[in-house]
């Protein structure tokens, strides 16, 4: 078999500008005149706006406008109650941008931020879902301290209501009098069930009922959200941070205001999202709005103590976790509890995630998950690598190793035991399935490479006051959805021109996917341009890069797109050497009679061809079932080549999940608490493997941002002020790379996804989780396994274990 | 509290070629004046508008406060000598193996290469209420923030607490405490020096400042004699990853051991008191006494006795005394 470009690492076509540093990220941009923006934020956890005095500001040489919440209605209309936007009279959370300045310079933007006077009324406040639903707690919204989505006569609509709950059943969930929290009754607002959880109990040999605390951690990628924006007459150009080009244009009317046809999206590189950027930013109205109003080129350039505050964050959970194993292992009941720190805006998703991937990942017999979003008078809260899957990894692997442990079982077997395989069910009335699980064949492969009975006999040897611990953990996510649309040009020079939609993270997916286009019309990759990153250059419909959808969504579209062009290709070549197009083959670059490659076209040929004839040939007819997004790419191209679109209507049969198993080992020192990682290996099943060297970054990467989640990043708030502290780098400690072994190793089953056309399945979100939970079922390994379920474990979380110590917070109390 | 972040004001940047030339400027400046060495600590402040001094003294085009040089009973280093040059320079690493290690623990390499070894010993602490901005008692004002019933100070100290509960967060002070180090001063009127152990400043003593120094005078430089070159050294730093983190405690030691017993020892602990404390209690009862684990136990639990941890930080009396027991053993097996 001919080797194929994917599966073959290659130098990504940003390569080259990264490192000689000439890529233009958002911070990047300048324009003629252009004013420079700086926010003031709300110096309180929650308040009202009772007067802004802008007086000496605006009187100060070289300001030219302040942008207000007021100003935004003006522009974008009234915003309801329950609505974020870029400025607010209502700060929902210390730090929330209330009005921004524009100025010839920053710093006398920043210098007229100081002489504006805001008048600000407090009102009550509320950082930890549990202290705000018990008796009497303070509410983080006027109405309420939980904001629901329902369904009306009219549609949808979303409210605020007052959880409380009850005395008792708070200190049941925390635990008193020297007992720890066991599994609450109280309120919730999601419950499901699935199978006989009562009889599952019964049928119990071995039953652990846990408390659990995962803290909110900030997104913090390397790129805070800087952003520009400038007007030309009614076309807003705008130079964002975001994860997603395409959907940055479709989401602008909601986003800035400004619909899809008068907006032109231009952002090459983005240096990371995990979830924070997907559409775009919170503050990118603040651009778009001071640049209207002072008809020129606006930057707001996004410090790192700002990113901590619009950032956004992944919700903390409070949960509780009662299981029941019987003899062999297997899970015949999983109850499952999480109170989800929402922050205060929208209701995320991650509680109700967290239990369809429970019930995925250990298939139980029985199942009951509840959920209770409260909102919390802290930053935004925003999908995050793995949202709900990395809380649940994290929270429930532990527990899996203390029940092998008690159950006298092997710990990997057990995990084998409660597997999920091909076309598993899961989620309420198990009603969705996967399309494909190759965990069991990760597992076996993970296990030779670790040599799983030899570090097995690792756990527990000492040296000198380290203690040996190894961890093991699995992790599964969404990889992907379908339905778009894929957009590609021959040029008269016989170029094969790729046009994208999707966001450039640097995961390199956005050029991956276009490899299988390539193959299939056997161009080299040299002979490939790309073209992203600019909706001004024509853009298909392509799906947020979020969710791990886009390696598998937009192979899909693209393979779409690449058989409309090899048959267009087959259809030019037949008009002019005659015979019918299915007597001509693509490759080598021509298109030419099976068995006579003299009687065809060369690519370019092909395409000055499509260029005189037009019609289907040329983007001036285009297929049907194109979304507006790609007929307006289409019209950007149309007469400039052979051009083909298509729509992904390939089928499929289920839900596709990635999955990664991860083996971490530790050295832990008994008098000091220190954890020193010594090992870290991945194996994941996300089908075909399709640019090896990026896979290997995604694993590992990943699984660093998960090492930061177990051990390092606490998201420290003053409970008195409700003001953070941990809002930069070195006191957010996301882990290092000299937190890390210098050599970690990774490797894949490659098993296609027959859901897609080369058997390819998103990535980005299961190696977090995967790496997170290893980490901490290594520690547990080493402190034994009374070890307390919480994130992060920190030096005093350790020490006040391994001492027999109180620990100085209580367990379930949100950012302490 | 700060206002805006992240955007330096206007001040007037003093740039001179002599000491004698900064401390001109330092005394005519007075209170408004900022001495600016590698501006690890500084830029933090000023980004923030915390601190906004009229003018901003930058020592770093002086010559004489660089460099690193052999004298007749020690080594003399430049209070402006990067921390690198300070772990990479051989006459160190050699006689004061400890000072290296303990400079080379200090944040990042891309810090170290920036910062200075005096900027490390003068920086201020890292109290997050008060380097946010909060008019507490190291303010001027007349509240600690962080000794609170409710407050965050997982970082704070647990000895010594007058009003202020901010610690230390030098990594280098401990290490120059047990070499017996001396702090070299100038100011207008000469030049004076103080032991390194007299060189920090507790709350209790004057909460404005951290270090002896007044406001028109410059840390010179830093002499070691060679007391201790050679020594038995050990040093360690705990913190929550290996890189841009400030210590929980740190702890170093230099002994001199004859005929398997302790002739005599120096032992500092950081990051547990407004001040790098010097142990001498321990040193008393380890001088003359075999090393071995029980020694080293129960010295070390003498030296947290009066220790008084605040409500998130109960945690550093383990870790102290457990570093303590590991400076006196150093790197013999448990």
């Amino acid at each position: 078999m001919a080797k194929t470009l994917v599966g073959t690492d290659y130098a990504p076509p940003d390569l080259i500008e990264k490192i000689t540093g000439r890529a233009k990220y958002a911070e990047d941009w300048r324009a003629e005149g252009m004013l420079f923006a700086k926010q003031l934020l709300s110096p309180m956890p929650h308040a009202r706006v009772r007067n802004i005095d802008a007086s000496a500001a605006l009187a100060m040489e070289g300001v030219e406008a302040v942008l207000t919440a007021d100003d935004l209605a003006e522009y974008m209309g009234e915003a309801g109650p329950l609505d974020e936007r870029s400025l607010t009279n209502h700060p929902k959370y210390e730090g929330e941008p209330v009005l921004a300045v524009a100025a010839v310079t920053e710093k006398i933007a920043a210098d007229a931020i100081e002489k504006i006077k805001v008048d600000f009324e407090p009102l009550p406040f509320a950082l930890d879902p549990l202290d705000s639903i018990a008796p009497g707690g303070a509410n983080s919204l006027p109405d309420g301290n939980s904001i629901i989505r329902r369904r009306t006569d009219t549609g949808m609509e979303t409210v605020v209501e007052r959880v409380e709950w009850t005395a008792e059943d708070l200190a049941t969930a925390r635990g008193s009098n020297g007992e720890k929290g066991r599994m609450p009754e109280g309120v919730f607002q999601d419950e499901w069930t699935n199978g006989d959880l009562e009889k599952g109990f019964a049928d119990a040999d071995y039953i652990i009922d846990e408390p659990l605390f995962f803290q909110s951690v900030t997104h913090h990628p390397m790129e805070p959200r800087s952003c520009m924006a400038h007007w030309d007459g009614d076309t807003c150009h705008l130079y964002p941070s975001t994860q997603s080009v395409a959907f940055t244009l479709l989401a602008g009317q909601g986003t800035v205001g400004v619909p899809p046809q008068n907006l032109i999206v231009h952002a090459e590189y983005t240096g990371g999202g995990f979830g924070s950027k997907i559409v775009g930013t919170s503050n990118m109205a603040v651009p778009v709005y001071l640049a209207k109003k002072t008809g020129k080129p606006v930057m707001h350039r996004v410090t790192r103590y700002e990113e901590n505050y619009i950032g956004r964050a992944r919700p903390g959970f409070q949960g509780w976790a009662r299981i029941g194993f019987k003899n062999d292992g297997r899970i015949s009941a999983f109850d499952w509890a999480v109170i989800q720190d929402n922050g205060p805006y929208g209701r995320q998703s991650d509680m109700g995630t967290s239990g369809n991937m429970v019930s995925l990942t250990y298939q139980p017999e029985s199942m009951r998950h509840r959920g209770l979003s409260i909102a919390t008078n802290t930053p935004p809260r925003a999908p995050q690598r793995a949202p709900g899957g990395v809380q649940m990894s994290a929270m429930v692997e532990p527990l899996l190793d203390r029940a092998a442990d008690h159950l006298g079982i092997d710990r990997l077997t057990i995990r084998q035991i409660n597997i999920a395989k091909n076309g598993a069910k899961f989620g309420e009335a198990e009603g969705r399935n996967v399309t494909t699980a190759y965990v069991t064949e990760a597992w076996d492969r993970l296990a030779e490479m670790v040599d799983w009975e030899d570090a097995r006999a690792r756990s527990g040897q000492m040296n000198g006051s380290k203690v040996t611990g190894v961890g093991i953990a699995s992790s599964t996510y969404t990889a992907g959805s379908s339905g778009f649309d894929g957009l590609m040009l021959i040029t008269p020079e016989g170029r094969l021109e790729i046009h994208t939609g999707i966001g450039n993270l640097g995961t390199h997916s956005f050029s991956d996917t276009a490899r299988v286009a390539a193959d299939l019309l056997d161009v080299p990759w040299e002979k490939v341009d790309m073209v992203w990153g600019d909706t001004g250059k024509g853009v298909p419909h392509t799906c947020v890069q979020a969710g791990s959808q886009t390696t598998h969504a937009i192979t899909r579209a693209t393979h779409a797109a690449a058989t409309d062009m090899k048959t267009k290709l087959q259809e030019l070549a037949a008009q002019v050497h005659g015979g019918s197009a299915s007597q001509y083959v693509v490759a080598g670059e021509r298109v030419y009679r099976r068995g006579n490659r003299a009687a065809g076209l060369s690519l370019a040929q092909a395409a000055q061809k499509a260029v005189e004839m037009g019609g289907r040939y040329d983007g001036t007819e285009l297929n049907e079932g194109l979304s507006p997004i790609t007929l307006g790419g289409a019209a950007v191209l149309k007469g400039k080549g052979l051009l083909a679109a298509a729509k992904d209507n390939y089928g499929r049969a289920g839900d596709v999940y990635s999955w990664v198993v991860a083996y971490a080992e530790i050295e832990l020192d008994k008098e000091t608490g220190v954890i020193e990682l010594t090992d870290y290996k991945a194996v994941t099943d996300c089908g075909t493997v399709l640019n090896p060297r990026s896979l290997g970054g995604q694993l590992h990467g990943g699984a660093v941002q998960g090492f930061g989640c177990a051990v390092g990043q606490k998201w420290v708030y003053d409970p008195q002020w409700g003001i953070p502290f941990a809002n930069r780098f070195y006191t957010a400690r996301p882990a290092t790379i000299l937190d890390v072994p210098l050599e970690m190793e990774w490797d894949a089953v490659n098993m296609p996804d027959p859901n897609n056309p080369v058997g390819s399945k998103g990535i980005g979100e299961p190696p977090m989780g995967a790496g997170c939970a290893a980490l901490l079922c290594a520690i547990q390994d080493a402190l034994g396994q009374d070890t307390v379920a919480y994130l992060p474990l920190m030096t005093d979380h350790i020490i006040n274990q391994l001492e027999g110590r109180e620990q100085d917070s209580e367990f379930l109390a949100a950012h302490t | 509290m700060a206002v805006i972040n992240d955007m330096i004001p206007d001040f007037e940047l003093y740039q001179p070629e002599s000491l004698d030339g900064a401390l001109e400027v330092l005394d005519r400046h007075r209170d408004s004046a900022w001495v600016l060495a590698g501006g690890m600590d500084t830029f933090d402040w000023f980004k923030d508008r915390v601190k906004r001094p009229e003018a901003v003294v930058d020592l770093g085009a002086i010559p004489e406060l660089s460099g690193i040089s052999e004298t007749d009973g020690g080594v003399e280093i430049g209070a402006m000598t990067p921390l690198t040059a300070v772990v990479d320079n051989e006459l160190i690493r050699e006689r004061y193996g400890i000072l290296a290690e303990a400079a080379e623990t200090v944040a990042t390499p891309q810090i170290r290469n920036q910062g200075t070894l005096g900027g490390n010993l003068v920086q201020d602490t890292r109290c997050w209420y008060y380097r946010a901005g909060w008019p507490c008692y190291r303010a001027g004002g007349n509240i600690c923030y962080a000794d609170t019933p409710e407050s965050m100070n997982r970082e704070h100290c647990i000895f010594d607490a007058s009003r202020c509960v901010a610690v230390t967060p030098s990594d280098t002070a401990p290490a120059l405490i047990v070499l017996d180090a001396e702090m070299v001063i100038r100011g207008r009127r000469g030049e004076r020096t103080v032991a390194a152990e007299d060189f920090f400043v507790g709350p209790a003593i004057d909460i404005t400042r951290m270090t002896v120094l007044q406001p028109n005078e410059v840390l010179q430089s830093v002499r070691i004699p060679d007391t201790w070159a050679g020594a038995d050294f050990y040093f360690e730093k705990v913190r929550d990853r290996n890189a841009w983190d400030f210590p929980l405690v740190n702890v170093a030691s230099a002994m001199r051991i004859e005929d398997g017993a302790v002739q005599d020892c120096r032992l500092s602990v950081g990051a547990v008191s407004p001040v790098p404390l010097r142990m001498e209690r321990c040193e008393e009862l380890l001088r003359g006494q075999t090393i071995s684990e029980d020694i080293a136990t129960r010295i070390a639990e003498l030296g947290v006795i009066g220790a008084k941890p605040l409500r998130h930080n109960g945690y550093k009396v383990p870790l102290m005394r457990n570093l303590i027991r590991r400076a006196i053993r150093g790197q013999a097996p448990v």
